[in-house]
């Protein structure tokens, strides 16, 4: 276990090490940018816009990615459907981090009753599949982005309680730790010189793997047509309404489908090479 | 820690095993059912009855009535809905006006088949990918298997299920999910290519974490000091790699199968519906979109109660496994 | 003059990737019914040399030269059958750490019987013997311990099944790589006294690998003292407890504290940190730390030289006392 907060400097150095952790960066780097891009509505085609005129085409160099059926670009909807997957997913998992790793630490430095009580909770939510329990959640929230959000937060929070949790437990029993209780230091200058620096490791790594579920969560929901609402372009639903037309229109299934792939890879490529970075035992398995 | 011992601790610090605590969280997991589902204002529920007064009888909206707890205060509500549920009232469907318990009870032997053929096929597949990657750590066989099992996590199953429906029905022209569904004591060829690429999707969810631990596993076991004693005794190289390593790097891998078996539930609900099967699944989703909420609060509930056994289940395998633990 | 039972010569061991030299270049003999004693820090090489007879070094580590000569084979470059029947049968190992050497999942009684299913059929007899060898290195209730796992025994009874496994087909040579090391003294007197009995009883060769000179004293006939990768010493136990040649040597017996001697002086240790095997370059690898050194030593490695009885491999001997 580590004593001093690990340098910034150090983690990225090691990072830098993995190319499978370099190649994740660069397709989680490539996806954000994308993102940026229709979030400022820099897009070549309007997603919503319908050129029906033009519809079914393969990929051209005025649609980069084919259109649909009704003649939308299929390249700038992929674009439009990755920001929003990411607003969503980015807004979970942050509201499930936090309130995660807060009760999480909080548990495990204040046991007894207190712990016991979180520890259930988290069981509980544990229990359900996370699609259905987000189904569930949206269902009777309804299906606006945020109650998404808040949906799928709901089943990533008991993942960091759990990992915030375990590191605390472990280091509130080391030796060094109670030297420094006995002596009288502050509870507050324990958790940060203490313990915040081995549980920051853990909890940036699941931060990133906890990302890539949510993404397939929230594209699952919207396949399901409990997302994003057409005609607006979310990646989940763009699958859902290329499904009668994949075989006369492969691009419409292929792209959004590459999208979610490449950012799910990235993602877990990133993770993967967290974990070897902020690793003291550094092995490379 | 080692992978072995690491799940090892998992599932004995979660408190599934002691009976109390399997209490506990079962009662748990209906408060927070109860309360998911409580946000649906009352007006739409009772609204609902007004409406499709027509299709239940009055026993049964009178039996729904209780089950919804309907003019008593909250926490009699749900005292209300747990007597009910106990005694086997799930409620009615407002648009068949089948009880929702015989509606379950046809719908589960579905899903059940379904995740057990899913993982059945998630573990070979993810075993062999996984033993074949350790051989060689580092090589090229080794970046393939890995890089399977990347692609098995992040292509999403709708996508793969889209897919393979596509291509089999359009190109190849055969799609026995096309025909209605058969069961499996009725027609059990049929049946089980109607499950075949359903549990094939589901199984390539599984593979891939399964893959990862079993190469995680039998890496980190190879190199135990027992491995080397067990050379050093002169036990020949298949031997040690049935009695010695594998056996060792088992509980891991059971453990991320009893895990997986469980996500496999939550997983059928996009393959059911993709492959028209009548799973539970499909039924939560149905209940979802037609404002059944009985439905839906029973069918989550049987779900959470089916994921716990599950939990409990490999629990008690990976006791028998492990002469480590004791009862 | 006898045939040695083993014979290495130039042993060289390296890391694959990267290499470094690990060992040197280390050469001796054991005749039959002898035991030798190897003496040296962590990191001289001792365990691996013990490891290399019966291939088994780690991954990434391999043997770099040199060839070990065991009934007319080379065992660096016996096939892996050939060596699958010696170990167990022929060669026997006991290693150092009893806790984590045994198969966790595997009764102990199936554990044993896998030494003899491995070299000759199972048959009725075979618990019998295996029940009788438990008897025989002391582990009390010996049907019940059959049927037992590993985690159900202490580190010094687990020891004792090790041996047991060991010796279970007779072996001509017993290795042993601190098998003390992980126990209590007491436990461990036990231990070297149950080996040593078993050795007279079965004139078996055997080579123990120690870090604890103390230990060696009253168990092997001779002695071999490695340090960074090289042997800078070895004799019968005699003549290297009473003479020590090598500066080495003579500051590992100086630091042993006396029963005798009650001055109560400070006890002297060696200068320095043990060398690293690959960072030696084409010198005497202890010269930083000795008190002999001069720039002879720095100039060119010492070889062994000398009898069976004594031989040494420095420039500036202690000298006869």
């Amino acid at each position: 276990m580590k004593r001093s907060p690990l340098k910034p400097k150090g983690g990225l150095y090691y990072y830098m090490q993995s190319t499978s952790g370099i190649v994740g960066a660069l397709l989680l780097l490539f996806m954000v940018i994308v993102s940026i891009c229709a979030v400022f509505g820099w897009l070549p085609h309007d997603p919503l816009e319908q050129n029906v005129e033009f519809a079914m085409q393969g990929p051209s160099t005025t649609f980069w990615f084919g259109t649909d059926e009704f003649g939308r670009d299929i390249f700038s909807r992929s674009l439009d459907g990755m920001r929003r997957s990411l607003t969503v997913s980015v807004s979970a998992v942050s509201i499930a981090a936090t309130i995660g790793v807060t009760l999480g630490i909080l548990s495990g430095y204040l046991g007894r009753w207190f712990d016991q009580l979180i520890v259930r909770l988290s069981d509980v939510i544990f229990a359900f599949p996370a699609i259905l329990l987000a189904l569930a959640i949206v269902s009777t929230l309804g299906n606006s982005w945020y109650q998404t959000s808040l949906a799928i937060a709901v089943v990533y929070t008991p993942i960091f309680i759990r990992v915030a949790r375990g590191p605390v437990l472990t280091v509130k029993e080391m030796d060094y730790v109670k030297v420094t209780r006995i002596l009288g230091f502050s509870s507050l200058r324990i958790l940060r010189k203490h313990i915040l620096p081995n549980v920051t490791a853990p909890i940036v790594v699941q931060v990133a793997l906890s990302l890539s579920w949510a993404i397939l969560t929230e594209s699952g929901l919207s396949f399901l047509g409990l997302g994003t609402q057409p005609p607006n372009a979310s990646l989940g639903l763009m699958v859902s309404e290329a499904q009668p037309i994949a075989a006369f229109a492969w691009w419409a299934l292929f792209f959004p489908s590459a999208f979610i792939t490449i950012v799910v890879v990235g993602l877990n490529l990133v993770g993967d090479g967290l974990r070897d970075a902020l690793d003291p035992a550094r092995r490379s398995s | 820690m080692s992978v072995g011992e690491r799940t090892s601790r998992i599932l004995l610090s979660t408190p599934v095993l002691r009976i109390g605590s399997i209490f506990t969280t079962l009662f748990g997991i209906s408060i927070f059912v109860f309360l998911v589902l409580r946000v649906i204002p009352g007006d739409s529920i009772v609204g609902a009855f007004g409406i499709e007064t027509g299709v239940l009888t009055p026993e049964q909206i009178a039996q729904l009535k209780i089950y919804y707890g309907i003019d008593k205060s909250l926490p009699m509500q749900y005292i209300s809905w747990m007597q009910s549920f106990l005694t086997g009232n799930m409620g009615y469907s407002y648009s068949t006006g089948i009880s929702i318990a015989s509606l379950t009870a046809k719908a589960l032997p579905v899903t059940i088949e379904l995740a057990l053929i899913g993982t059945i096929l998630g573990v070979v597949m993810g075993i062999a990918v996984g033993t074949f990657s350790a051989r060689k750590p580092g090589s090229i066989r080794d970046f393939a298997g890995q890089l399977f099992g990347l692609m098995a996590l992040a292509v999403p199953g709708f996508v793969l299920s889209t897919t393979i429906v596509t291509i089999m029905a359009n190109k190849f022209h055969y799609f026995p999910n096309g025909y209605e569904f058969v069961r499996l004591w009725e027609d059990p060829w049929m049946n089980l290519q109607q499950m075949l690429f359903p549990g094939l999707v589901l199984g390539i969810a599984v593979a891939a974490p399964v893959m990862r631990t079993t190469r995680s596993a039998l890496l980190e076991t190879v190199d135990k000091d027992f491995v080397r004693t067990a050379i050093g005794k002169g036990v020949n190289s298949r031997k040690v790699q049935t009695r010695h390593i594998l056996r060792n790097s088992l509980i891991p891998i059971v453990t991320m199968t009893g895990i997986q078996f469980g996500y496999l539930l939550g997983g059928a609900v996009i393959v059911e519906n993709i492959f028209s099967l009548p799973g539970m699944g499909r039924q939560v989703l149905y209940a979802i979109t037609k404002r059944e909420y009985a439905t839906v609060q029973s069918s989550v509930m049987v779900f959470a109660i089916l994921f716990i056994t599950i939990n409990v289940i490999t629990d008690l395998i990976y006791r028998k496994i492990d002469p480590r633990i004791k009862q | 003059m006898s045939k040695p039972l083993l014979s290495v010569s130039g042993l060289g061991i390296s890391t694959v990737q990267d290499p470094r030299t690990l060992v040197n270049s280390v050469s001796f003999e054991i005749m039959p019914g002898e035991a030798v004693g190897v003496v040296g820090e962590s990191g001289s090489g001792k365990t691996l040399t013990a490891l290399s007879i019966l291939g088994l070094l780690p991954r990434g580590v391999s043997v770099a030269g040199g060839s070990i000569v065991f009934n007319n084979i080379d065992l660096t470059k016996a096939s892996p059958e050939m060596m699958r029947n010696l170990r167990g049968s022929d060669i026997s190992m006991v290693y150092q750490d009893p806790m984590t050497a045994l198969n966790p999942v595997m009764k102990l009684g199936r554990q044993l019987l896998e030494v003899i299913e491995s070299h000759e059929k199972l048959d009725n007899g075979s618990v019998a013997r295996v029940e009788a060898a438990l008897r025989e290195v002391g582990i009390p209730q010996v049907e019940r311990a059959m049927e037992s796992y590993p985690h159900e025994f202490s580190g010094g009874m687990r020891q004792r099944v090790m041996i047991a496994m060991a010796l279970l087909l007779s072996p001509k040579l017993l290795i042993a790589d601190e098998p003390t090391t992980a126990l209590d003294v007491t436990i461990q007197q036990q231990i070297l006294a149950l080996v040593s009995e078993q050795r007279r009883k079965r004139d078996m060769s055997m080579l123990w690998i120690t870090h604890d000179l103390g230990v060696v004293a009253n168990l092997v006939d001779r002695l071999i003292v490695m340090y960074a990768g090289n042997i800078v010493e070895a004799g019968t136990v005699q003549e290297i407890f009473t003479n020590p040649q090598h500066p080495y040597t003579h500051g590992l017996l100086s630091s042993l504290p006396s029963r005798t001697d009650k001055s109560r002086k400070r006890l002297t240790s060696i200068p320095g940190v043990p060398q690293k095997p690959w960072l030696v370059g084409n010198t005497c690898a202890f010269a930083p730390r000795c008190f002999k050194a001069t720039a002879e030593c720095t100039a060119s490695a010492p070889k062994l030289v000398g009898t069976l009885e004594k031989s040494v491999a420095c420039f500036h001997p202690m000298g006869d006392k």
